[in-house]
Formats: C-alpha cells, structure tokens, sequence
C-alpha cells in the first residue's frame, strides 16, 4: 500500500513537486536569514569590540557615567599599574590600554603655512611588535600603503582620509588637539602608512597611532581612556564577563569617582538591548516562520484536499477507512516535509557559505553611517543553521496537512455517492 | 443470509432536514434483493434512487427501519465496520468512472485488492482476470485520461468487481456513455452476473439500462410504486462474448 501511495505521489506533481518546491523555498529562506543575521550580528559585535568596547573595558567611573561624552580629562592614571594588576588577576583575557581623541588635522604646505585641514578620530593603541592590537584590529591586514609606526612621531591616516587631505607618504601633519588638562596641544607627526578598516566611521577620518606617541602629545603620562579587554578566540561570552566584570568591581569599591569600573560588552555602550533582541531574534524568526509556513501549507493542504476531493471519495466509497486516508495524507506530508526540508536546508546552506566566504557589501548603501560597521557583512554557518530551518519546516508541512486533512472526517459519506455520481 | 437473501430493506425510511423543512427521501421501503440478480431502482429524480443506493451501499443508514446487507445491520454498523464491508463485498460503479487519475488501469483495478491486504501475486492473478473479463488486458498500462469513455467504465467495473464482491451497486453507470458503449457495458455486467454470481444493482432512469433488467423495481416519491419481474422476451441481455 505505501508503494503505491508513493507513486502517485511522485506522479502528481501537485501533489509532490510543488509542495516541496514551497516547503524548500521556506526552508532555505529561514536557513539563510538565520545564518545571515548571525553573521551580520558578529560581526557587528567583533567590530564593536575590536573598536569600541572590547568583550570588557575598563575606566574611571566618571568616564563609564558620561558615555559618548566622556572626555580625555576622566583618563585612567596609572594605568601600567592597573594593567599589571589584571593581567595577574585575569590571565585568559588579553588586557590593551587605548585612548580615543579628537582634534583638527593640519596639513602644511611648502612655506609652513595651513594648506589643508579637517577634523580627525584619533585612536591611541599599543603598536609594539609584541602587542595584540596587531591582531584585534588586523592592522597589516588593513594597511593599504606604507607601514606601521615603527619610530616616534609616525602615524596612520585612513586611506580615504589621506586622499581627502591630499597627503602622501613622508608628509609632515599636526595635530592640533588638548591635552587632557584642558590646555592646547599640537604635535608634529609624519605619515608612514594607510589605512582601511572596511568601517566606514573608521574609514572617513581616523587617525592612528603609537599610545605612547600620544601619552607625550596629549600631556597624559601614564594615563589612557581605557583599558579593553578581549576574551579567548575572540568570542564574547557574556556569563563570563558579567562575572569577570562582578569580581573586579568587588575588588575595587569605593565612591571615588576616577576610580576604575569594569564594564562588559551588553553594557558599555548601550549593546544590552541589542543583546536582549538577538536572544529574542531567533526565537522570534522560527515562531514567524511556523505560523507562516503552517497557514500557507495548510493552505495547500486545503487546495490540495479540494483537487483530490474525488479521489479521497472514490477511496472512502471502495471501503478505505477515513483513518486510514487521514493517516496517508499525513505520511505523504511527512515525507514531503522530509525532502522539501533537507533541499530547502541543503540550499540554504550552500548560499549562506558563499555568504560567509564572500560577503555582501554594503558600503554603497551606509555612505553616511556613522554606525562603527564593516562594510561587507558576512553570514555565518553554525549547528544552529542545520535544524533552524528544517525542523520547522517538517512540522509546518505536517501540521498543515494535519489540520486541512481532518476534512476527511467530515466528509458525509451519505453523500458519496451522489458526489461521485455527478 | 438466510435463503439467498443479499438485501433486506423493511419499512425503511429516511429523513433529510433541509433548513427547517423535513424531506422524506424513502417512505417505508421494504425489499429484498436475492444473490445473482440484475435489478434495478428506477424513476425519476428525487424519487429516492440513490439515497436506497447509499444505505445498501453502507454509506448512510435509515432514520427508522432496517436494513440487511449481506447478514450485517446498517443501521448499527460502525464507520469502520461498515469500511470493511465494503471493501471486502461491495463494488461500486459511479455515473463518472471516478478512475484514480495518476494511477492506470491496472493500479486502479489493483487499489481494492491493496485494501485487502493481498500478496502480490495473487493481485497479480486477480487483476489480470478482471481486465479480461472486461476486455481491456492489452490497455493495462493506459492512463485514465488514455482511455475513452466506454473503456473508462470497463476499468471502472473490473475495480468493482476484481475482489469478487457479492454486490455491485451502480449509479448510473451509462449516464455518460454513448449508446453502443453502454450497450457493451451493459453485456459485460450481464455476462460478469452470470458468469460470476455477482449481484447487481442499479440505480437509472437509463432506458437501455433498464431493457437489460431482469428486475426493476419502481420508485416514485419515495414509495416502491412497482416492483416486478421481467419477462425472459422483454430482457435483452446476452451472452458475454
């Protein structure tokens, strides 16, 4: 009996190939946008972490209250001091001092006088050989000419920056900035490379450069904006750094305001609720999904129930039980929802790995963001991505088959025959 | 079934409620249809022709009544029992063939034996026979939207009556048929009665039927207005070829 059940199943295209063609096209769908979310999630966070916030950060207190305001002036001091304390206390991260400013960029021309200016987003990192900036910010990945600072007063520009300027390579630029007690400060730089991050905040007017460099330009000995850190393999987990976060803050309480507080990833920078909407995301993708899926195959079902409505009174006439029909109807959707689901998985995957090995870009479209955003978002395959799509849409075909198909029940048999007969 | 009784219809009445009026399709019908005959339910429409179909096919019961089918209760069989029933000892021809359109003829002609949960061979055998019976062996592997009218009911006979049911039961069987076609459907069934013992019953209004009759019972609002016995002369079936 099930023989034949399946081949009419496999000769009714109607029956078969469009609801696997509907139920794979869901399927891959749901895949990729799964996958491709994840993908733009991370990187987003790996962006954010790498450039703003680390997995976590610490600073003054007076410096993590004022947020995007927060000035040089709320720097930590000491911070050699602070940064041999937590590279003892908490080895598995990688701990890097980091100082953010801002500034007018001053380009001379051959007398000496402005030729060119325009305001900058510097960022002081650790550029010694041994330091892991290298690799949190891929900074050889990024240079476009030149090299990384390796002697005192050299400097980054980011490459389209440097071509707004119109600078080359050994050029003289300065930097007119504060000093973090408030004072006027400028500071002579040469330009030995530059760069491009594919953010296009970073991208349209960053300045980088050695943070000792900028200890001395900016009147900050000893001192940085921040200290970030960065968990293993570069995955934020957020327990661990609540916790992480809990034990050092414990370790340093008090109400003085330039005192250090560590913050994680969720908090610094407001991320907290973009966490609690990537934990509701998926959920939410798959419940949509469902709901979708079961009323357009149970729409299906009914359309499909409808063609066959002949067929299923023939059966029932011939002296086929309505449960044993309902029970073919429902294992038809099965193995429909079987196939339709591993091809619509299969597909899925296949377009989220170009995804994730080549990227979609889409600088064009964020040429004004001021979002610290890659500018090709890549989707990523995770175990999460095999049974996303192909769970729901199993159950979905199966429930839509279910639901249309108690029809049968209904059916009067009483009326069969004049059915049949007209 | 006590003396060749197949059907045993006694003050059978059944009620449909249409909104808030009552319809009484069948007004104390009582009947009985012996094996081997070739009868037939005849009258206009609305007399209650098929609605005595359905409850001697299983399909619905009496609102008050009884009938017999082949020793069982229709009024207190369950949707299950009465399934089996008919799967085992009713066959049905329907006015449109009803064929299972993806399946050919063979498939269609097999599905009922599926139901019976035959070996493979034996299917085999059964099927084959009935395509004989019916003439149609060498269009085994035709397609129902392949075949024509008239070789479309042959199909749909030899699924009535591959499982060797007691009864068939058939709606308008020629309805849709032209006249020499339902002149070779109608020498099949004939020739299927006697070579076989199988007892027909048609529900028509179908003069060429109703010539092959060796039976036809009357029906008009309902009521059993004739019931009689035709002459050997007045029949016109003959010999299956």
């Amino acid at each position: 009996m099930l023989a034949f059940l399946a081949k009419g199943l496999f000769r009714d295209r109607s029956r078969s190939l469009f609801p696997l063609l509907t139920c794979a096209i869901g399927v891959s769908l749901v895949v990729v946008l799964d996958a491709y979310q994840r993908g733009a999630m991370d990187g987003m966070f790996r962006v954010m972490s790498s450039f703003v916030t680390g997995h976590l950060r610490v600073t003054t207190r007076a410096y993590a209250k004022a947020g995007t305001d927060a000035s040089n002036d709320l720097a930590l001091l000491g911070v050699d001091s602070v940064l041999a304390g937590l590279r003892r206390d908490f080895p598995e991260v990688t701990w890097t001092p980091r100082t953010r400013f801002g500034g007018l960029v001053d380009v001379p021309d051959s007398t000496g006088n402005t030729r060119v200016q325009s305001p900058a987003a510097g960022l002081a990192v650790d550029l010694s050989e041994a330091s892991p900036e290298r690799e949190i910010l891929r900074i050889e990945k990024s240079l476009v000419t030149g090299h990384l600072p390796s002697a005192s007063g050299e400097v980054l520009l980011s490459d389209d920056f440097a071509r707004r300027l119109g600078v080359r390579l050994g050029d003289k630029v300065t930097l007119v900035s504060s000093t973090m007690n408030g004072s006027i400060a400028t500071w002579n730089f040469i330009l030995c490379g530059t760069v491009r991050f594919g953010i296009l905040a970073m991208d349209r007017g960053a300045m980088l450069c050695d943070i000792k460099e900028i200890q001395q330009a900016l009147d900050m000995p000893d001192a940085a904006d921040q200290i970030l850190g960065f968990l293993p393999r570069e995955q934020y987990d957020d327990k661990l750094a609540t916790r992480l976060a809990s034990e050092f803050n414990a370790a340093h309480p008090g109400e003085n305001e330039y005192a250090p507080e560590m913050e994680t990833m969720r908090t610094a920078s407001g991320l907290g609720s973009m966490f609690s909407l990537l934990d509701w995301a998926a959920a939410l993708i798959l419940i949509i999904f469902i709901v979708a899926m079961s009323v357009v195959l149970w729409n299906a079902g009914l359309m499909g129930s409808l063609r066959r409505y002949g067929e299923i009174g023939v059966r029932l006439a011939i002296g086929e039980s309505k449960g044993a029909v309902y029970r073919s109807l429902l294992a038809e959707a099965f193995l429909v929802g079987l196939v339709g689901s591993a091809i619509g998985t299969a597909i899925g995957l296949g377009f989220s790995f170009y995804l994730q090995e080549v990227g979609f870009n889409v600088a064009g479209m964020m040429r004004n963001a001021t979002m610290v955003i890659g500018d090709v978002i890549r989707a990523r395959i995770a175990p999460m991505s095999y049974i996303v799509g192909f769970l729901p849409g199993l159950i979905a075909t199966f429930l839509g088959a279910a639901i249309s198909g108690l029809g049968v029940y209904k059916r009067q048999t009483a009326m069969l025959a004049k059915e049949l007969g007209s | 079934m006590e003396n060749g009784v197949v059907v045993c219809t006694d003050k059978l009445v059944r009620k449909f409620h249409v909104g808030r009026t009552e319809l009484v399709a069948l007004k104390e019908v009582s009947l009985e249809f012996r094996r081997g005959e070739f009868a037939g339910l005849v009258g206009p429409s609305g007399s209650g022709k098929t609605t005595l179909l359905n409850i001697i096919g299983t399909l619905d019961t009496p609102t008050s009544g009884s009938a017999t089918v082949l020793g069982e209760r229709v009024e207190s069989l369950s949707p299950v029992r009465a399934a089996s029933l008919r799967s085992r000892h009713i066959g049905f021809i329907f006015q449109t063939f009803n064929l299972l359109p993806v399946y050919t003829a063979y498939e269609n002609v097999e599905f009922p034996l599926l139901l019976l949960g035959l070996s493979s061979a034996e299917r085999r055998r059964k099927v084959t026979d009935a395509l004989e019976w019916v003439g149609l062996a060498d269009r085994a592997k035709s397609r129902p939207t392949q075949l024509s009218g008239g070789e479309s009911q042959r199909v749909a006979i030899a699924r009535a009556v591959v499982k060797r049911p007691e009864l068939v039961l058939a709606d308008e069987p020629t309805a849709n048929l032209d006249a020499e076609n339902s002149h070779k459907i109608l020498q099949t069934m004939v020739g299927l009665n006697r070579d076989l013992g199988t007892t027909f019953i048609f529900s028509t209004h179908d003069e060429k039927v109703i010539r092959y009759l060796r039976r036809k019972v009357s029906l008009v609002d309902g009521r059993v207005a004739e019931d009689r016995t035709l002459e050997p002369g007045e029949v016109r079936s003959q010999k299956l070829e």
